[in-house]
């Protein structure tokens, strides 16, 4: 059964942040890419992903932004990652995610 | 360093897909966070899984991630390619470099378009269960052995998730057969009964339906009772063929238009007997369907008969049946006696209640005829069995409430009342 979260999004202008919190490395990760899906559909040229409350990403998580990454590329929308900290900052470099996004 | 960091990050990722196949209940939700995975320990950008079907030569996609929705959801296998993917076991194909085989001919066009750049056949104890398509690298770089490794391990644990899938679907088709084979049998067996049933009524010309009646009877009260759908069953099964001995006995004295003599009530009354004879040898689905023959005509207070015994050693179902078979006999024409009317009926029971019957017993027949009375009951069995003017003869309702509150059902016949 998935649990009801609400994924914490601030939205300005073309710009939307999405919060990724904890949620990222489990099955219900899945929302955060269908909310960043939502804002890209709704005209977000700018998707920022806030990790300042993520302390690690697992495979299921980088699996999930690697998602969110090719939702934005068809999307014609710019990733920007923010407030990542220098472990996940080391394993994003190290698997190519950085190949696809700015680091913030 | 980095060489430390990348291993534990897809070592994390193996151990977190053994735990997935080995505990996830939830199929699709262990698929989908195999390929998570799988796709995140060496971030991959694209990939699916499916599962292959040995009867349509056909792959069903299960999940699927940035392979967009013009992919095909089924691809077909043909001879070729199943020896080929036999032959190469559970290792990464490289699309660009297997096009010869006519698997990669038919779906180059949708390999190319989401950039495929392998295809791993998923091999359990020599059977294809279904194959893994991963895309490109994030970071742009072809695969290498070391990941064509992890990607083996990994792919390894997805095809035990779908073998096992598979072996408990064969289990649920196989538990689904027999259940349809143990119902047909039942069936059979409830027909078999039903037929019986008919064979030992048409010898008694008088008493046409009896047996059938009585099996009804029998299961109002096992019903009222509280028993369980099977019990109810058995409790009518015990109705139906309560008098299978009477086969045995002849056809002038069941049907004698006067009260038999001596000679040939003894024959007669050995029909519970003869009964218990042919019925013991069956493989019954219900228990004690003999004991009802062999017992039905005993009494509470020990006068009944073949063998006089006394309230508890009386087989339950016995005294089910007995209180049916009875009701059924005062409700019905004899050669030699007409019907009774039900209040006089319901008076009788009342009355016999703690000697001839057990007394719980008459409360729950009272009660389920009182149900259907009051139309609490929904079903008219008793109108259908009995007849609507005699079922609504005036009276009855009150006799029933009263007979209902005077038999104190938890004061069956002492032994002390016998000496």
């Amino acid at each position: 059964m998935e649990t009801t979260i609400q994924i914490p999004v601030q939205s300005e202008g073309e710009t939307a942040t999405v919060f990724a919190n904890n949620y990222l490395n489990k099955l219900t990760g899945e929302k955060i890419e269908r909310e960043c899906r939502r804002q890209l559909e709704s005209g977000c040229k700018k998707l920022v992903v806030n990790f300042s409350e993520t302390e690690i990403v697992n495979s299921i998580g980088v699996s999930i932004l690697l998602g969110v990454i090719d939702a934005a590329s068809d999307a014609g929308a710019d990733v920007v990652f923010s407030d990542v900290n220098s472990d996940t900052i080391q394993l994003f470099e190290m698997l190519g995610l950085t190949n696809h996004v700015t680091l913030n | 360093m980095e060489n430390q960091k990348k291993l534990i990050h897809t070592f994390g990722a193996l151990a977190e897909l053994g735990n997935e196949v080995a505990h996830k209940q939830n199929f699709q939700e262990m698929m989908r966070t195999s390929l998570h995975l799988l796709l995140g320990s060496l971030a991959i950008m694209r990939g699916g899984v499916a599962r292959y079907s040995r009867y349509a030569h056909e792959l069903n996609m299960i999940v699927m991630r940035g392979l967009g929705e013009e992919f095909p959801l089924s691809l077909s296998l043909c001879y070729e390619d199943e020896r080929q993917f036999l032959t190469n076991g559970l290792f990464p194909i490289e699309v660009s470099q297997a096009k010869v085989l006519p698997f990669f001919q038919i779906y180059d066009h949708s390999f190319e378009n989401r950039k495929l750049e392998l295809l791993v056949p998923l091999i359990v104890r020599d059977e294809i269960v279904g194959v893994v398509l991963l895309g490109e690298k994030a970071n742009g770089e072809p695969y290498n052995s070391y990941d064509k490794e992890i990607i083996c391990a990994m792919a390894q644990h997805i095809g035990v998730g779908i073998s096992q899938r598979n072996l408990m679907a064969e289990l649920e088709r196989r538990a689904e057969e027999n259940r349809k084979l143990y119902d047909d049998l039942r069936m059979t067996y409830k027909d078999t009964v039903k037929a019986f049933a008919a064979a030992i009524d048409y010898k008694d010309k008088y008493t046409e339906g009896h047996s059938v009646r009585v099996g009804k009877y029998s299961e109002i009260i096992a019903e009222e009772l509280g028993w369980d759908e099977n019990e109810v069953e058995g409790a009518a099964v015990a109705g139906y063929l309560h008098d299978v001995g009477k086969l045995t006995v002849e056809r002038n004295i069941i049907n004698a238009p006067y009260r038999i003599n001596a000679k040939e009530s003894a024959e007669l009354n050995k029909h519970p007997s003869v009964g218990y004879e042919i019925l013991l040898p069956i493989h019954h689905p219900y228990t004690d369907v003999p004991l009802a023959a062999k017992y039905h005509h005993e009494r509470l207070d020990g006068r009944g008969y073949p063998d006089g015994l006394i309230d508890k050693e009386i087989p339950y179902i016995a005294k089910i049946v007995n209180l049916a078979d009875s009701f059924d006999a005062m409700t019905t024409d004899r050669p030699y006696k007409r019907r009774r009317v039900a209040n006089e009926v319901i008076e009788d029971l009342q009355r016999n209640a703690g000697k001839q019957f057990a007394p719980e017993l008459v409360t729950a027949f009272c009660r389920g005829m009182l149900k259907e009375l009051t139309g609490e009951a929904k079903e008219r069995r008793f109108r259908k069995l009995l007849g609507r003017e005699y079922m609504e003869a005036e009276g009855i309702v009150p006799l029933l409430k009263n007979a209902l509150n005077g038999i104190n059902s938890s004061s069956p016949l002492t032994l002390t009342s016998l000496d």
